[in-house]
């Protein structure tokens, strides 16, 4: 049983860096908000088993933020939100997807470099499922780094969020209260950075970062 | 006392190759004289490698000759793992003398082909027997030599002229890094012999300098990515027979003295060394097919590929270092005997592919295969061996090319165990590598074979060529012959290798069970086994029962018709796919990452009358970021250094004088 | 005796997938058309396909070569081997340890080499046109399958399917790295199936075939040995996931006709549902433009490597 519970954990948390490199692959933007919430759900999953291994019950909470937040607040209003934009056409990604993928391999294996041999004695299942929630988290930036669109961008941000929580529920004893903060101020930057979308949009005309940049350039 | 054989009959190729000039005015008699006498010279040195291979571990004789370094002589010796690289040398030698007697017949200017032969195959036997720092480095330096003349052998060629330039930069440049290593070996004392550097003792960062110096010299000459730029020039420049000896057979030495250094003299291994070799080793496969696939020229294709089965060899060879390094003493002898098996391999289809080669360009003229096609009509016994062969390059079962490949993986799932995380990451990325490599190479051959021998001709040369002589044929055939026994019995020669490879790593693979099973067993039985003869058994015995079933049940019946093509025939060759149609779905997919491709178009406006344009830029980043600056920088210090031709002879001598002072200073401080 | 009884299991099985194959495919046919809301063919149709035509004779295009007239009968051979080395309803078969994944993956592609040849030899368009697409899937589909029976053997410990069965059987347990082989070996079971993401089996469009490109100047009899390897070629692939990943109900080698029996039983249940889920996936997806291809493939080319490399770090994943 023992045995079981910590397979289950690793393949949970193995799940969400194989959604991770769905969304890298994904280069459609409605594909990708399916692709964020499925992220969600399996983070939802993965804290609510750690919630019944640790025996936690306010890792469930978490678990059930999670996915009511992530899983469809959040992916539905930015399903409309690409719908009012009417981005909703292929994205372009820099550097091609094969390349991006080689990149986020490597960065799976950078973390697991870094995470297992540095927590060599702790725990198992902590010390696994750390080196994979680094990976999600390094899959976020990259994915934020390699995107263009500021949605794309900020999926890569909030996927990077769900790594920070899949590592904290994999530690034992993160108390509940950082919990809610963090999930409140991704909502709220959420929120913000969504106002400020349309203020972009309204401006420049484009959400492209890329031309937002020439933009900077052109008024020096 | 077969040591004596040996060098009596290299001394009998040196005595051919100084006759020929004497025969030159009768080409045809010189000819069959050059190479018949080579077979024959050739066949003892091969019985001398049988003899010392099947003989077990120990040294088969040493014999020190009082010529060379004064008080030292030139020492030769032959054990186990010089045998085994004898007979790849030898075995390539006879056949490509036997296929030269036909393909000879068509050479337009023997005299600058015949007197070098000999020589060029005695150097390479000289280099698999010296057994001290000079009389490889002679040996090496001979080989390179003649080998550049029979390059530089149709001259007129422009082409010809700079591969043969490059191939000469290069063949120096690695001949003085083999220096540097066999100086640093030798240490204070000067010791030259083999023997003696085997005995002493090396220091970690001296041995480590070896490495990295054997891998520039040893790798430039086996074709190593960044090093292997000559290589697919001056392969091809050279005589059919030739190019079969210098990618099949040439680069085996190389890879000869690269063992014989790194894992025999050198000491202990660090496993740093695995390393370097194992990512020199992934990244030569995966470009050389890569660029394999991309070419239109059928001997430049070839060559390409030898990169790649270099760069296969170099991966078990990397495998067999890690191990060593930590003491697995079983998936040692598994990496190297894979290693060796596949050198063995690739010196048999190699040939065989550029001997095939070189019945397509005398049968036709043309090497480029965007203007063959259709060959197997008039051609039909080359394309049926030529098929063979891309079979077995390929890695098919059941034929030779799959099994050494299927070894060095069943070594990479050993790995799990070594204890460096660097190698733990790296292994798994060259299987990948490798077999991504091995893929290329099956999408490469179809291409190869299929444009070169289906489809219809593409020009009138392709229309009418004409088949080969039936005695290059018959060497192919005896080649084809031999890859097959080595894929359906492999077991066999795993066994005969065990000795060779018992020098690399000091462990040989436990016998392989000749019966019931004929398998081959690398760890143990319920991991993994493998039965060439069943395979091959099976896949016979199928075909077979389903052609008879289906002609004696159901309908054997054909008639002939026109080509349906989804009902759109068009009697033009010119609709057929190309050779460059065919590969650029792999362009395309591959190219941006690997050649930086671009592509641009142009389309006129509709009404306006200009053509419609595409140009595609292929670059060839190791040529720019490595040898590009590096001729930079040596056009810019020659221009600097451009004052020292115009002093007058007093500065020069003060210059010598400043010299001799200098160096005299260096000793005094020294000691 | 003990013997005898090895050699009649082993025949049973070859025979087995050989008379199952087409039925597999008539059966994914007839739930595909069910689930359009049509009626189908019979599942029987694709045998009656196959005795119709070899009873036909063979219209050759006058270039035809010796190549062309042999290679089908190479290709069944090849794919016959490989699909009776996997075990279906008896692990440790008679000749299971002549070859091994590996080998395996490579019969394959021998087929397939032979495949893009005989596309080639006549010297049309499209037969150029499927080789070439096809020898590209490949170049990332087989070392996508080598990396993933990789992760699987480094599981397992072994590379003959037996073992891994029997070890799965054993010592199942839910794994990461067997999660992500799942799915890549799925990917590559459906490329090289030319099942719908990647290719259509069912339409002539030229520009959508590869391998239908490649064997269109086949007919009669040459055409019922290719369709009968095709078929195959997708038994083996839906065998080979489903003796990896559910290897319960298997029998060993040397049990009663009882438990072979059941085995057999259980295995048509997987091949049932498996072959289901195939086509309700196919239904629900739409073809993939050609050079969005290799990304799919690609993908589960690093689902291999990322497998592989897990289990190199740390045996628990």
């Amino acid at each position: 049983m023992e045995r079981f519970s910590l397979d289950a954990a690793h393949l949970l948390a193995g799940g969400m860096v194989l959604v991770s490199f769905m969304m890298l692959y994904q280069n459609r933007i409605l594909g990708l908000l399916n692709v964020f919430a499925a992220h969600a759900v399996v983070l939802a999953l993965s804290v609510a088993w750690q919630a019944y291994i640790q025996h936690a019950p306010h890792l469930y909470v978490t678990a059930a933020l999670a996915l009511i937040l992530k899983a469809a607040l959040i992916p539905l209003a930015l399903h409309r939100m690409v719908l009012r934009l009417g981005v909703h056409r292929t994205i372009e990604t820099v550097g091609g997807i094969g390349l991006t993928m080689l990149m986020g391999m490597m960065l799976v294996a950078l973390s697991m470099v870094v995470m297992l041999p540095a927590a060599a004695d702790a725990d198992p299942i902590a010390r696994e499922d750390l080196a994979l929630a680094l990976s999600v988290i390094l899959l976020g930036l990259l994915m934020m780094v390699t995107r263009q669109n500021a949605i794309s961008q900020i999926i890569g941000f909030m996927s990077l969020e769900n790594g920070l929580i899949l590592a904290a529920t994999g530690a034992k004893g993160m108390p509940l209260v950082v919990e809610i903060s963090v999930a409140f101020s991704v909502l709220v930057a959420f929120i913000v950075i969504g106002v400020f979308l349309f203020r972009i949009r309204e401006r420049f005309d484009t959400i492209d970062t890329q031309v937002l940049d020439d933009f900077r350039g052109g008024r020096e | 006392m077969p040591i004596v054989v040996a060098l009596a009959s290299i001394a009998g190729l040196f005595g051919v190759a100084i006759a020929m000039p004497f025969l030159v005015s009768r080409p045809g008699l010189a000819t069959k004289v050059a190479y018949v006498a080579s077979a024959a010279l050739c066949l003892p040195l091969l019985g001398v490698g049988l003899f010392g291979l099947l003989g077990g571990n120990a040294s088969h004789g040493e014999l020190t000759l009082p010529f060379g370094l004064p008080w030292i002589g030139i020492h030769f010796a032959l054990d186990a793992l010089s045998s085994f690289f004898l007979i790849l040398v030898d075995l390539g030698a006879v056949v490509a003398s036997v296929y030269a007697l036909g393909y000879g017949k068509h050479e337009h200017h023997p005299g600058r082909v015949l007197p070098f032969y000999p020589a060029f195959l005695a150097a390479m036997n000289l280099v698999v027997l010296a057994a001290d720092a000079f009389g490889f480095l002679v040996s090496w330096e001979f080989m390179s030599l003649s080998s550049w003349a029979l390059v530089l052998s149709s001259h007129h060629d422009g082409d010809n002229r700079r591969a043969g330039y490059i191939y000469m930069l290069m063949a120096s440049f690695g001949t003085m890094m083999l220096l540097l290593a066999f100086g640093l070996l030798a240490g204070t004392e000067g010791h030259y012999a083999f023997s003696m550097m085997r005995l002493s003792a090396h220091l970690p960062w001296v041995a480590g300098l070896v490495l990295v110096l054997m891998t520039l010299g040893a790798g430039s000459k086996a074709g190593l990515v960044p090093l292997h730029v000559w290589l697919p020039l001056a392969h091809p420049a050279a005589p059919s027979h030739v190019s079969a000896l210098m990618s099949g057979i040439m680069t085996k030495v190389a890879v000869y003295g690269f063992i014989r250094v790194v894992f025999d003299l050198a000491g202990p291994p660090s496993w740093w060394w695995a390393v370097v070799v194992l990512i020199m080793g992934s990244v030569s496969a995966v470009l050389g097919v890569l660029q394999a696939v991309l070419q239109r020229d059928l001997k430049r294709l070839l060559a390409y590929s030898t990169v790649e089965n270099i760069g296969i060899i170099f991966i078990g060879l990397g495998l067999a270092l890690a191990f060593k390094t930590n003491g697995m003493a079983g998936p040692a002898a598994l990496a190297a005997t894979a290693a060796l098996f596949h050198a063995f391999n690739h010196s048999l289809f190699k040939s065989l592919l550029f001997f095939g080669a070189g019945n397509v360009l005398t049968g036709t003229g043309e090497r480029d295969i965007e203007k063959l096609g259709g060959l197997i009509h008039r051609m039909p016994r080359t394309a049926y061996i030529f098929l063979g062969g891309c079979l077995a390059i390929s890695a098919l079962p059941p034929l030779n090319g799959f099994v050494s490949e299927w070894l060095t993986l069943q070594a990479i799932l050993i790995s799990p165990n070594l204890p460096q995380w660097g190698l733990r990451f790296l292994v798994p990325a060259s299987g990948a590598m490798l077999a991504f490599a091995a893929a290329l190479a099956g999408a490469c051959f179809v291409r190869a074979f299929g444009i070169t021998f289906l489809s219809r001709p593409r020009s009138p040369v392709a229309e009418t060529a004409v088949e080969a002589e039936p005695v290059s044929l018959r060497a192919m055939m005896a080649l084809l012959l031999l890859c097959l026994v080595a894929g359906v019995f492999p077991g066999v020669f795993l066994d005969a290798f065990g000795p060779a490879a018992h020098v690399l790593v000091g462990s040989s693979m436990p016998p392989q069970p000749l019966l019931p099973t004929l398998s081959i067993i690398p760890i143990s039985e319920s991991r993994s086994s493998y039965s060439g003869f069943l395979v091959f058994f099976f896949i016979m015995m199928a075909s077979w029962a389903a052609i008879r079933v289906i002609h004696n049940l159901a309908s054997r019946a054909h008639r002939r018709g026109p080509a349906w093509d989804c009902g759109y025939p068009d009697p033009s060759p010119v609709i057929q796919y190309t050779a460059d149609s065919f590969a650029q779905p792999i362009r395309r997919v591959f190219g941006p990452i690997a050649f930086s491709a671009q592509i641009e178009t142009f389309m006129p406006p509709p009404g306006d009358s200009r053509p419609a344009r595409l140009k595609l830029s292929l670059r060839d980043l190791v040529w720019e970021t490595v040898y590009a600056p590096l001729q930079h920088w040596v056009m810019f210090a020659a221009e600097r250094l451009n004052v020292l031709q115009f002093l007058t002879i007093r500065s020069y001598l003060s210059l010598v004088f400043a010299a001799l002072v200098g160096l005299l200073f260096l000793v005094a401080t020294w000691a | 005796m003990g013997l005898i009884y090895a050699l009649f299991i082993q025949g049973l099985q070859m025979v087995l997938v050989l008379v199952l194959a087409p039925g597999l495919l008539g059966f994914t046919r007839k739930v595909r058309a069910r689930l359009h809301r049509r009626q189908g063919p019979p599942i029987v149709q694709p045998y009656r396909d196959l005795y119709r035509l070899v009873h036909k004779e063979v219209v050759l295009a006058d270039n035809a070569t010796w190549l062309f007239r042999n290679a089908p009968y190479l290709i069944f051979a090849t794919t016959w081997v490989a699909a009776a080395l996997v075990p279906t309803f008896a692990s440790g078969l008679h000749f299971s340890w002549a070859a091994d994944l590996i080998a395996i993956t490579a019969l394959l592609g021998s087929a397939r080499f032979f495949l893009a040849l005989a596309g080639m030899d006549i010297g049309t368009a499209f037969g150029g046109i499927g080789s070439s697409r096809e020898m590209l899937f490949s170049t990332l589909a087989e070392p996508a399958m080598i990396m993933l029976f990789f992760t699987v053997s480094l599981v397992a410990g072994s590379t003959q399917l037996s073992a891994v069965a029997t070890f799965m059987v054993t010592h199942a347990t839910l794994r990461v790295s067997l999660g992500l082989a799942l799915i890549g070996l799925i990917i590559v079971a459906l490329t090289e199936n030319a099942r719908i993401p990647v290719d259509n089996p069912a339409t002539h469009l030229e520009l959508t075939m590869v391998h239908e490109a490649m064997v269109l100047e086949y007919s009669g009899r040459h055409l019922a040995v290719i369709e009968l390897a095709a078929a195959l070629k997708l038994l083996l692939y839906i065998s080979i996931i489903a003796c990896i990943f559910v290897p319960w109900g298997m029998a060993g080698v040397n049990d009663d006709p009882l438990a072979m029996l059941i085995g057999g039983a259980t295995y048509l249940v997987k091949l049932g549902v498996f072959a289901f889920m195939m086509v309700m996936f196919e239904t629900a997806i739409a073809k993939m433009r050609v050079f969005r291809v290799p990304e799919f493939v690609g993908g589960a080319l690093m689902l291999g490597l990322l497998g592989v490399l897990l289990l190199f770090v740390s045996r628990s994943f």
